[in-house]
């Protein structure tokens, strides 16, 4: 038991900083993705390699920085957002560093051959996937200025408007994967089938990507629900 | 009586050192607690803070504590216990200082909950009850001061949570806070310049105006307390004039501007919580001194009514300001080191509905603790979604202090009193 008296003890750590910098370091993780597979169709394995190790830090920074936020997150502590609810949007935040590093660790694994007339279209898809990881920090970021206002007024629209767009920039995600699982569907003959696969595997992830990146919005919004 | 022509002297040199030990123990540790909101939001520097802590406590102290002083000299007690005993009260109170004094040394050292006012309470029913007789103590007078530790942070909270919600309201929620941060502020400035001269007239300043043959009706009192407010106003809209606009802060934060704001407006209410706190905490070392000075000199005639003389005060806020200048500004950086999730927004808030709660207690004559008052304040703040996190422990810890304190200071009182009596009885 904590016996001093201090006016200070009765503040705790505020929570809405630590999950901001998680935030911004899982979407760095994931924004290595387009470097990435830039190299993979160069061929360039070695760099991939590179790559993947930068991303497995950045991944294994954002599991320490999880672990720290939910240590300082006891029952006592008076927020005023739900404890559950901040602890969700963490848990979500990871998925996308987790998700980003199993993409790479299959397709360095298998050192994965993209066909060539898919190149274009896939390096768009995973751009537009990290795409939605931005929007998604853009709306976290705005957590401390929710703080400031009591969670009302002008700025909850403002935040409304950012997890609008998030919504919209997932949905053309979800039209690309479409696009380009059509079109792996249509060459499926001339691929070795284990290989057909794993490409779809990995348009899975890369959509659950972004999937995550909308999670994140939708359990914001929570946030703003009085 | 025999025993205060032989002894007077030493009687009263001992309650004055010990008076000043206990009004050292205030501004050392209990002043930091008032001030160190401010500090920690960042509104005033340390040396800013101490500054307006030796004037306004000082002030407080002088312009409004006479009720509280008054009280803890000869409410807790009955004095007509006392009539033929008057030795009896005065070895109480000096032991009660002493109690209080070491107990609050002790906890402090051990870093346990001290509430000098609990401790001198506790001390004062301590000797009283055990060292006469339990009809020594005023037992009614005792059970609203204790009602009025529980009552105070919840009042304190609701008005913060009010405040909080009007600067919500007014100006967070606005399109354009930092032009109504600007225009609303110089408002809650009146309500601080009011609420001190509003208490001060009523409470303080009676006895003055008495002596210059004054008297104000109620309608007056408020009509000199609103122009000191207009005045308090004034001022505060010529400081905010300085604040400009700088776009380079909002890149980070879009409220950067109007936390600068209330920035200026919390220098005003860290003035207002150092006068509440002297209004009445400085009480707790002042006024077993003054029972004892008032016995003493009037050769123990305890009905004998006399005015407090003023070195009496002056002692008082000659501790606090020792207090705060050798040791109080370590616990003020300690502590505003630690507090800095509170913005001047809601630092302000938490602290106008401190300071109104405890200067309403002192006008009152109820000895309440302005640490408690201001964790009620703050968790005011905390339940209009204001502040990031709050630690709920505090509210335990602040039990605790009350089982635990009163007890100690009883104890203490009754060991000290014992021998007081056996060396000088």
């Amino acid at each position: 038991m904590d016996f001093s008296n201090s006016i200070s003890n009765l503040f705790g750590k505020s929570p809405i900083k630590p999950l901001q910098e998680h935030m911004a370091l899982v979407v760095t993780c994931a924004s290595h993705l387009e470097p990435f597979f830039e190299a993979v169709i160069a061929n360039k394995w070695s760099e991939a390699g590179g790559i993947f190790d930068t991303i497995t830090d950045d991944e294994n920074q954002a599991d320490d920085l999880k672990k720290q936020f939910r240590l300082n997150m006891p029952k006592s502590l008076f927020m005023p957002v739900s404890r559950g609810d901040l602890l969700g949007i963490l848990a979500q935040q990871d998925n996308i560093a987790n998700t980003a590093k199993d993409v790479c660790g299959i397709v360095l694994g298998r050192q994965m051959d993209i066909p060539s007339s898919l190149q274009a279209d896939f390096i768009a898809y995973v751009k537009s996937a990290i795409e939605t990881c931005e929007k998604a920090r853009k709306a976290i970021d705005e957590l401390d200025e929710l703080l400031e206002t009591g969670f009302t007024g002008q700025e909850v629209k403002f935040v409304k408007k950012l997890i609008r767009d998030l919504d919209a920039q997932e949905q053309k995600v979800d039209k690309r994967e479409r696009k380009l699982r059509h079109r792996l569907f249509k060459m499926e003959e001339d691929i070795p089938p284990v290989h057909v696969m794993f490409l779809y595997n990995v348009i899975d992830n890369i959509g659950a990507i972004a999937d995550t990146a909308e999670q994140v919005g939708n359990q914001l919004e929570l946030l703003l629900a009085k | 009586m025999e025993l205060f022509t032989e002894y007077g002297t030493i009687l009263i040199i001992l309650a004055g050192a010990f008076g000043f030990f206990m009004a050292w123990g205030v501004g050392a540790n209990d002043v930091a607690n008032a001030m160190g909101t401010s500090v920690g939001s960042k509104a005033l520097t340390i040396k800013q803070a101490i500054l307006i802590a030796m004037v306004f406590e000082f002030a407080g102290a002088y312009l409004a504590g006479g009720e509280v002083t008054s009280t803890i000299r000869k409410g807790i007690v009955d004095s007509d216990v006392f009539i033929d005993s008057p030795d009896l009260l005065v070895f109480g109170m000096l032991s009660a200082l002493l109690a209080a004094g070491t107990w609050l040394m002790v906890a402090s050292f051990m870093g346990w909950p001290v509430s000098t006012t609990h401790s001198i309470v506790g001390a004062i029913v301590g000797f009283a009850a055990v060292g006469v007789s339990t009809d020594a103590v005023n037992w009614g007078k005792v059970s609203t001061i204790v009602a009025s530790w529980v009552v105070s942070p919840v009042i304190a909270g609701t008005i913060s949570f009010a405040i909080f919600r009007s600067v919500q309201n007014l100006i967070l929620i606005q399109d354009n806070p930092f032009e109504r941060a600007k225009k609303y502020a110089p408002m809650y400035m009146f309500a601080v310049g009011f609420l001190m001269a509003m208490v001060t007239i009523l409470k303080g300043l009676k006895h003055v105006f008495k002596d210059f043959g004054v008297s104000l009706t109620f309608g007056e009192s408020i009509v000199w307390a609103m122009m000191f407010g207009i005045l308090v106003a004034i001022i505060g809209t010529f400081l905010l004039s300085r604040v400009k606009r700088n776009e380079e802060l909002e890149v980070s934060n879009r409220f950067a501007n109007v936390e600068r704001v209330f920035a200026v407006l919390m220098v005003f209410t860290a003035c207002s919580m150092a006068f509440a706190h002297g209004s009445n905490d400085v009480a707790n070392a002042v006024g077993p001194l003054a029972a004892v000075v008032n016995v003493v000199s009037s050769g123990g005639d305890i009905a004998a009514k006399s005015s407090m003389p003023s070195w009496i005060l002056l002692l008082g806020g000659a501790g606090i300001v020792v207090g705060l200048a050798t040791y109080g500004f370590k616990v003020m950086g300690t502590i505003g080191r630690k507090i800095t999730e509170l913005t001047p927004s809601r630092g302000f808030a938490a602290e106008l509905g401190a300071a109104a709660t405890v200067v309403f207690a002192s006008g009152t004559g109820l000895p309440i603790s302005t640490t408690h008052t201001l964790v009620g304040a703050v968790l005011g703040v905390g339940l209009a979604r204001g502040i990031g996190a709050l630690n709920l422990r505090m509210i335990g810890s602040i039990f605790l202090s009350w089982v635990v304190t009163l007890p100690a200071g009883a104890g203490l009182a009754i060991l000290f009193f014992f021998f007081f009596k056996g060396v000088f009885g």
